[in-house]
């Protein structure tokens, strides 16, 4: 690969349609790091801000009790079914909605490198939409919280994420409940039934979002974690209204919160309500572990399944040393050698995959319902990793033999409905200066602009980065 | 005009192909046994699936949510079945279904991640391996020419590693015209990687016949898929599905009627659709680590240690829970909070696995779990 086919695919999203071709790779990537917009004209007029957040929290409890009502009603099992298919239906399209939203983003972009750390973010700090609440949640919780920190510093992301509605609801932060809280010794006074800690967020936090499993940490630790985290909640649940309203969207209720000062790492942080959590965050952000955990993970979605230690040395480095300042992390990232390696060194995820042909085809009509549809097929629904840890970014995990036919039929569909006047062409300005001669001829031997075009989104070259 | 099927038989690997369409790569000589490995994600808390409520510990700890197994079928003199697992619960009664109790890895701390990650790898550590003890034993079976598939969108860390194994799901895509799919040798010709996914993805479509299906995180459908691909003369030998969704911090009850009932449908699918064949056939059913014995304040479990494990299939000596039951009550919890340990599921599986494929199990344990002082299980197979 050449330079400039590297800063396009390895670094950005791909060639983006008529767009015209960097000169300087890795000046034009550096100059995107200023450059990149928070909030992008097609970002629209979506609602990402706490009145969103309470919206959502607050129609889903009234959805709630709505249903409970009906149930108390003999009969109509026919209009219950039709009333929870509704809110189904409803709740699948504000979702569909959003990350079509995230797709035209993705393909209008020209800060595509700033772009591909939103993906990282998000999926760094990740949360599934296969929990209650955050379907309705996650859209906003990326364009809104993620976007705008990841040209900041780390330790603000790591607080406006992991204390974010979205993240409480995923991980049943807004349900956990110190065992010596107020609001524990009422329920005791009334004999009702216990409800208590949940360690959930505390460890995910730890293992996850800072240090990294081995990173020093202890089941005490993530103990006295989860203890300083109680409190913090959603706006918007019916029992917790004397909640306080919280910058980020979420809330904090001091009559579940675990009173008392709390050890973590062997730190001891005073009683502060919320402040006790932000605290503990700002150290954590700046741990060595945190720092070589980050470098890691960027060194390997850049430089290949087995980072290379050099990088991650020197990119944990540039983390402590600017005290978790993430552009000048890029920059000393695209400063490296190790990701300017020629080879390819990443077989491509779905999703990059995906708005790689959005991007290569231009057309913004592409990126609809049906696109969303797609990412299913392909194994990566968007915002569904399932899981806390977000999607592995290792080949193993993508370059299946089924894989790659879903990728053979979504490219082929996918082409059908692009116009295009040369695929040859287009194929060189995808990989300029790249191109094998097995897929340039295989192209010019196509029958048709759409064959070529489908044999180019599943080429050799089109695969991997 | 050549449809795809019958042009796929007389395709590029030159194999002799049987009626039913060519064979994976790798499945010339097939050995008879067969292995569907079931790896429930999320922890599964083993005090539901089998209940000790004879273990007075037991009924205190779980005194609120007891009710649930009023009308449950016995196991034996402490052991009931979760009830929705009617389907499983028969295949006990027939003797082809055995619980393990008290089982875990060599894995003692609370993550998910780097738990299954130990039990997929087989390592000692977390990351400490790259590659699966599934794909290990393909290796172990060199000489059967064994054909390994995970059900699934992308291959799992216990299948990945130097040995052939492919993947599938269903498809939601339109099918892939003649043309295209003409080109792609061609395309492929220089790329050893891509050239062989594809050649494996062309000969797994065909076995699986999976046109009407559409979704395969449906039970029914995912029983009934894995039965196809390892009841067909031609299909795979081992086969991999995941079912996660176990991890039951919050609402246990509702979570775990609904996981349960899951696995029942699917294990009830999957019966009919072995046949014959069923009497070859051994399921492990297992999980990362169980669950914490108390209740939670959100009505669920937190991550614990010791789960149980399925063996299922006409292979199993069944109708019987082995355990060395390490008991409840608060001094004999791991931990002070967790079901204690007393089987290593590495022996587990080694053992079931040498037994059924006629491998030294010791053998076994040594390739797939290395470096454990653990013997492996006995007498788990007919």
């Amino acid at each position: 690969m050449t330079p400039t086919s590297i800063a396009l695919n390895r670094f950005g999203l791909g060639y983006r349609r008529d767009a015209p071709l960097p000169s300087d790779a890795s000046g034009w990537l550096k100059r995107q790091i200023a450059a990149f917009d928070p909030a992008p004209p097609a970002l629209g007029d979506r609602a990402i801000g706490s009145a969103e957040f309470r919206r959502v929290v607050e129609d889903s409890f009234a959805y709630r009790d709505e249903r409970n009502e009906a149930r108390k009603m003999a009969g109509n099992v026919e209009e219950r079914r039709k009333m929870a298919q509704s809110r189904k239906q409803q709740v699948r399209n504000r979702l569909v909605g959003d990350i079509a939203l995230r797709a035209r983003i993705a393909l209008e972009s020209e800060t595509p490198f700033m772009e591909r750390m939103v993906h990282f973010w998000s999926n760094h700090f990740a949360v599934s939409a296969d929990k209650p609440h955050v379907p309705l949640l996650v859209g906003p919780y990326e364009f809104g919280a993620i976007r705008p920190h990841i040209g900041g510093y780390f330790k603000d992301m790591l607080k406006a994420a992991s204390l974010h509605p979205a993240m409480l609801a995923y991980l049943d932060q807004f349900r956990s409940q110190g065992p010596a809280s107020q609001a524990a010794k009422a329920r005791e006074k009334r004999g009702a039934l216990e409800r208590g800690l949940n360690e959930n967020l505390g460890r995910e936090i730890l293992e996850l979002h800072t240090l990294g499993v081995g990173g020093g940490y202890t089941q005490e630790d993530v103990k006295e974690l989860a203890k300083a985290l109680t409190g913090w909640t959603l706006q918007g649940i019916p029992y917790a209204k004397r909640a306080r309203p919280q910058e980020n969207g979420a809330a904090f209720f001091g009559w579940i919160h675990e009173p008392g000062s709390r050890t973590v790492l062997g730190r001891t942080y005073a009683e502060g309500q919320a402040g006790q959590a932000f605290a503990i965050l700002d150290d954590l952000a700046e741990h060595p572990s945190t720092a070589r955990f980050i470098a890691t993970k960027l060194a390997r979605h850049f430089a290949g399944d087995v980072p290379p230690e050099p990088l991650v040395d020197r990119l944990a480095r540039t983390f402590t040393e600017s005290g978790g300042h993430l552009p000048t992390v890029y920059e000393a990232l695209i400063d490296a050698p190790e990701p300017w390696v020629e080879q390819p060194v990443k077989f491509r995820q779905p999703w990059e995959w995906a708005v790689g042909m959005l991007r290569a085809s231009g057309d913004i009509a592409l990126a609809d319902r049906q696109f969303v549809q797609m990412m299913r097929a392909l194994g990566q629904e968007v915002w569904l990793p399932g899981s806390p840890a977000g999607w592995d970014d290792r080949e193993g995990s993508w370059a299946g033999s089924n894989a790659l036919l879903r990728r053979i039929e979504a490219a082929e569909r996918f082409a059908a409905e692009t116009r295009l006047d040369d695929a040859r062409e287009l194929a060189e300005a995808m990989f300029p200066g790249s191109l094998s001669e097995t897929t340039a001829q295989t192209i010019r031997g196509a029958e048709s602009n759409e064959m070529g075009f489908a044999l180019l989104l599943v080429s050799p070259e089109m695969m991997r980065r | 005009m050549l449809t795809r099927r019958s042009m796929l038989a007389a395709g590029a690997t030159g194999l002799a192909v049987a009626s039913l369409g060519p064979t994976f790569a790798f499945a010339k000589t097939p050995g008879h046994k067969r292995l569907l490995v079931l790896v429930m994600r999320g922890a599964v808390d083993g005090l539901a699936l089998a209940a000790p409520l004879g273990d007075p510990a037991f009924r205190q700890h779980r005194a609120k949510w007891l009710d649930t197994y009023a009308d449950a079928s016995k196991l034996d003199g402490m052991f009931s079945l979760h009830p929705q697992l009617g389907e499983i619960g028969k295949l006990y009664t027939q003797g082809d279904a055995l619980i393990a109790h008290a089982v875990a890895t060599d894995y003692r701390d609370r993550s998910h991640f780097d738990a299954q990650n130990m039990l997929e790898t087989g390592g000692t550590q977390p990351y400490a391996r790259r590659d699966g003890f599934l794909n290990r034993l393909v290796g172990m079976m060199a000489g059967e020419k064994m054909s390994a598939v995970a059900l699934a969108s992308a291959l799992p860390l216990a299948l990945r590693g130097k040995n052939p194994a492919s993947t599938y799901a269903p498809s939601t895509l339109p099918q892939a015209s003649e043309g295209l799919i003409d080109r792609l040798p061609d395309l492929y010709a220089g790329d050893e990687q891509l050239a062989s996914l594809f050649q494996q993805a062309q000969a797994a479509e065909d076995i699986a016949d999976a046109s009407g299906m559409r979704n395969i995180n449906r039970a029914k459908d995912a029983g009934t898929l894995a039965a196809r691909m390892l009841s067909d003369p031609q299909g795979a030998r081992i086969a991999m599905l995941d079912l996660p969704g176990w991890d039951s911090h919050a609402g246990q009850l509702r979570m775990l009627d609904k996981g349960f009932g899951q696995l029942d449908i699917l294990m009830s699918a999957f019966r009919g659709g072995m046949g014959e064949v069923w009497n070859d056939t051994l399921v492990l059913a297992v999980t990362e680590f169980g669950r914490t014995v108390a209740i939670n304040g959100t009505f669920g479990t937190d991550h614990g240690t010791a789960s149980a494990a399925l063996l299922m299939g006409g292979a199993v000596r069944g109708g019987r829970v082995v355990s060395d039951w390490p008991g409840l009550a608060q001094g004999q919890l791991y931990q002070g909070r967790d079901l204690r340990p007393t089987m290593s599921l590495e022996a587990l599986i080694a053992g079931a696995l040498g037994e059924h494929f006629a491998l030294d199990s010791a053998k076994v344990m040594r390739e797939l779990f290395p470096d454990r002082n653990e013997r492996p299980v006995e007498q788990l197979i007919a």
